[in-house]
């Protein structure tokens, strides 16, 4: 086991899948958490809602109180309207919730941990919200920088101060996810570090090591939180965006 | 449904002229359930404390980095105008100035949301 903490964010190459130009592309450990994801979604989901009971199973009340939770989330902040956006925002919230709740097993890969990909995430949000924002409401779309009721005199100010906000979204949106995931795996893993450090020290330092051990575990469980508390943040946040995007005059 | 049940068999032995009074206390745990019901979030279960918890919690994830993107991008929007239009170092001072109050913004914006949310 490297005792390197950053080690368990290495992108490793498994099979190399084509040649563009210099640039090789590779099917790596990070693609084959997301498809892990992907998979556990749709087995859930899937196995779930097999049965159909009117009673549910265990399983099937785990997939429905999911679905509640996306729908009454995205219901509360951004409208009936926006209940078009459901598959988007379930998608994400569950990619998102597996990548993390998966990458709490030990050995695993945890995907959320990259920037780049909760950028994309973010970015996806960021961009949809701004065409879907333009396409349905037109010039109207940008009264989201100008609220009503502004004296003329104020208006520059207010318009680069409200773009400068909007444009921090993406930003605070992936970065909070990734910081949080990466910062929680490097704690656990320090900690786990001084464990086998102490361990290997005899009897004495196996004594000592009861405390880090136990910090293991507490933390495992506040990572477990973390991990289920960011997806459903990135989620409520998603739904407040799309709320400008479809109710953009505030 | 069932605790009720064994609840009003249980009163009824002891006590069967307070009909009137089981009936309200029913009533009014009727009612303090269909508060819990609308106050619990399918995520965490039944109680409440926990849900207010975890409301708490995901405020605090959320406003942490708030502020620092809007300073953030309020630099790095000076930043690139002064190398663009070399006016170093006024756009740089400017524009953190406003990034810090976008993150600001930002930041109130959020907190009062979800002080909104909670009054609903």
């Amino acid at each position: 086991m490297a005792a390197d903490p950053i080690h368990q964010f290495q992108i490793q190459n498994i099979v190399p899948l084509l040649k563009v130009g210099a640039a090789e592309i590779h099917f790596t450990n990070s693609a084959a958490f997301m498809i892990l994801g992907v998979v556990l979604t749709a087995l859930l989901l899937l196995g779930a809602t097999a049965g159909r009971h009117v009673v549910p199973t265990r399983l099937q009340s785990v997939a429905e109180l999911t679905y509640e939770l996306v729908a009454s989330t995205l219901r509360s902040s951004a409208g009936e309207e926006a209940m078009k956006f459901f598959p988007f925002v379930f998608s994400l919230f569950m990619f998102v919730l597996m990548s993390n709740v998966v990458g709490i097993i030990p050995y695993t890969f945890t995907v959320t941990s990259h920037i780049i990909i909760t950028a994309a995430l973010a970015l996806t949000v960021f961009f949809t919200v701004i065409i879907y924002g333009v396409w349905k409401n037109g010039l109207h779309f940008f009264n989201l920088f100008l609220p009503r009721g502004i004296p003329v005199f104020m208006a520059p100010m207010i318009v680069v101060i409200e773009l400068l906000s909007f444009l921090s979204r993406p930003i605070s949106h992936s970065v909070r996810l990734f910081a949080n995931m990466l910062a929680g795996h490097i704690t656990l893993k320090l900690v786990g570090g001084f464990v086998v450090g102490m361990g290997s020290l005899g009897f004495l330092g196996s004594i000592g090591a009861i405390a880090p051990l136990a910090l293991t575990v507490a933390l495992t469980a506040l990572e477990l939180l973390v991990a289920v508390l960011q997806a459903y943040v990135f989620t409520i946040l998603t739904c407040i965006y799309l709320n400008d995007a479809i109710h953009p005059g505030h | 449904m069932m605790s009720d049940d064994a609840r009003g068999n249980g009163e009824k032995g002891s006590a069967p002229a307070d009909e009137a009074a089981l009936s309200a206390r029913l009533k009014s745990l009727g009612q303090r359930l269909d508060q819990a019901g609308s106050r619990r979030t399918p995520e965490t279960g039944p109680a409440p404390r926990s849900a207010n918890d975890r409301a708490g919690l995901a405020l605090g994830l959320r406003l942490s980095s708030e502020l620092v993107a809007g300073v953030i991008v309020g630099a790095a929007i000076g930043w690139f105008l002064d190398r663009w239009l070399g006016t170093s170092p006024w756009g740089f001072i400017v524009f953190l100035l406003l990034g810090f109050v976008a993150g600001l913004l930002n930041l109130m914006r959020s907190a009062g949301l979800v002080a909104e949310r909670q009054g609903k």
